[in-house]
């Protein structure tokens, strides 16, 4: 039942519970349990809202920064992370295999703004050997959902 | 002037949907539970495949059976999903939908007089086809407390010594109805019994819930040898507007079929059948993704109909539920049209689909669960002014 739940909730979370109940087949009872479950166990880790921000007046700017670090003796990637992650600005932060050790994405009101946060923050940390910063110009298409089209039912009516 | 038409087609009625459609079409606003296809688009890797295709400049004809890379993909296919082998090379053609195949097929096999069974409701195409090629049309009756499915004995009576075809639409459009091992097993006694040929329309097979999976009857022994398997994409892998399907069937009827295909069509659309061949090798996790999908808006209108009160049978496949109407004492075509000009939500009466459809509405549920909900809600509201609740 977990995966079905998740399954749904990951693209509606802010479904009914008794739809979600019925839409699955189960009591309302047990699927509320199960989704308490799953937030004790941080399997559900919170419920967000998908905000297409083009769309509205507020300025945002965001970006994708390429972090490179040395990990140093006891204190591995978790710590650097950690020294990354805890700053309010920074929206994700992902350990990566390859050419570069994480990807860090910053929000920020201005290019400006983000640009002094990696130079005076993130650029500074000890561990870290580089930067390469990224603005994001246009999301086309966000947690699965494509942003820039708007979605019509072309069927007829009534067909056989 | 002389008269210009042909007897024949004078005499076959249009569509009963048809006569609805175009009531619904003046109406402006109307919201619908009435489609019969798919509401996903066809997976990307499919469309791609057929850009791709394009691209490519694969403009041209096929061979009039079709691609072959795409009748081995065929084969493969119903030898993992029926466990029957055809030869893709004899056995297997692709038809422009799976109407094509329903037309060829009985086109190829009838001659003057011999009668058809078809159960009904079932689809709208298989009575008109039938006439067109010469045949009686023999309609078998279905009955909701036998869920809608075919019984031994319900065709043992229709049975004459002109009956050469039984048509078996199952999974059924519009009743959602599913045949069991255990009930073709039974079907399968009397037609060998009776030396009959059997169409089989499976156009929905890879939609069917709850634990059982549809089984075809030419996985039973004796079957394959005089059974045409029609089958195709727009179900499965919502790719209506691609028009493709498919036959399979023993050699001595498929070449009869592939000469009407020959002279009439040519070749199904070439762009259709390279999509396809992605279809089939890629796209077992769409066709999961989309049946659990299905399925859940099938409890969910199930659910709707219980608690306002309309009567309805588990559908176990294809996307509708066929709920009762009988208790309000209207037939399916009132009902329709006042649930249409009162709440604005358009249903297709259960007559569409043959007489013993009186009664019953067929309800799409290939809609988000937004759209069930709202149009949902209007029939509660309507169901409850009949009851003079409101």
């Amino acid at each position: 039942m977990r995966e079905k739940i998740l399954a749904v909730i990951e693209k509606n979370s802010r479904i009914d519970i008794r739809d979600l109940a019925i839409l699955l087949g189960e009591s309302e009872t047990a699927v509320a349990n199960e989704i308490a479950d799953m937030e004790k166990e941080h399997i559900i880790c919170g419920y967000h809202t998908l905000i297409n921000w083009d769309n509205t007046s507020d300025e945002k700017v965001m970006a994708l920064i390429e972090v490179k670090v040395t990990p140093q003796r006891g204190m591995g990637f978790d710590k650097i992370a950690e020294r990354i992650y805890q700053y309010s600005e920074v929206n994700a932060v992902y350990l990566m295999s390859g050419a570069y050790d994480f990807t860090v994405f910053i929000e920020g009101k201005t290019m400006r703004q983000v640009a002094l946060f990696v130079s005076e923050k993130l650029s500074t940390l000890d561990s870290v050997l580089s930067t390469a910063t990224h603005f994001v110009l246009k999301k086309y298409k966000d947690h699965g959902t494509v942003l820039v089209q708007e979605v019509h039912d072309e069927r007829m009516l009534i067909t056989p | 002037m002389r008269n210009p038409l042909s007897d024949t087609i004078v005499t076959i009625e249009p569509s009963g949907i048809r006569k609805f459609f175009d009531i619904v079409s003046e109406m402006k606003d109307a919201i619908s539970l009435g489609v019969g296809e798919p509401d996903f688009d066809t997976p990307w890797h499919i469309r791609e495949e057929g850009i791709y295709s394009l691209e490519k400049g694969r403009t041209f004809y096929t061979s009039n059976a079709g691609l072959k890379e795409l009748k081995e993909e065929i084969g493969r296919y119903l030898r993992r999903s029926c466990d029957v082998d055809y030869d893709p090379a004899k056995e297997i053609m692709v038809t422009v939908g799976g109407s094509e195949a329903i037309d060829i097929a009985l086109r190829a096999m009838l001659n003057p007089g011999d009668e058809v069974l078809i159960p009904q409701p079932s689809y709208v195409s298989y009575v008109p086809c039938t006439v067109l090629a010469g045949g009686t049309p023999v309609i078998v009756e279905l009955e909701e407390k036998d869920q809608f499915r075919l019984t031994p004995q319900k065709l043992k009576e229709k049975i004459t010594d002109r009956t050469k075809i039984l048509i078996l639409p199952f999974p059924n459009n519009p009743t959602g109805a599913v045949m069991r091992k255990e009930d073709l097993e039974a079907i399968r006694e009397v037609v060998l019994e009776h030396d009959l040929f059997v169409l089989s329309d499976e156009i929905y097979c890879e939609l069917t819930y709850g634990s059982e999976r549809h089984v075809s009857i030419v996985s039973l022994p004796e079957m394959k040898e005089r059974t045409v398997l029609i089958n195709g994409f727009s179900k499965s892998y919502a790719m209506t507007g691609w028009r493709l399907g498919y036959a399979a069937a023993p050699h001595m009827i498929l070449e009869q079929m592939l000469k009407i295909h020959q002279f009439a069509i040519m070749c199904a659309p070439t762009t259709s059948q390279y999509a396809a061949v992605s279809a089939l090798r890629n796209g077992d996790g769409d066709v999961a993704m989309m049946r659990e999908s299905y399925d859940q808006r099938r409890r969910y209108v199930l659910h709707a109909f219980k608690e306002m009160g309309l009567e309805c049978f588990e559908p176990n496949g294809a996307f509708y539920a066929f709920p009762s109407i009988k208790r309000f004492g209207m037939t399916s075509d009132e009902f329709a049209t006042r649930f249409l000009q009162e709440e604005k939500v358009a249903v297709v009466p259960g007559t569409a689909f043959g007489a013993c459809g009186e009664g019953f509405l067929r309800v799409s549920y290939a809609y988000s669960l937004k759209s069930l909900k709202e149009a949902l809600g209007r029939m509660e509201r309507f169901v409850k002014r009949l009851d003079g609740k409101v």
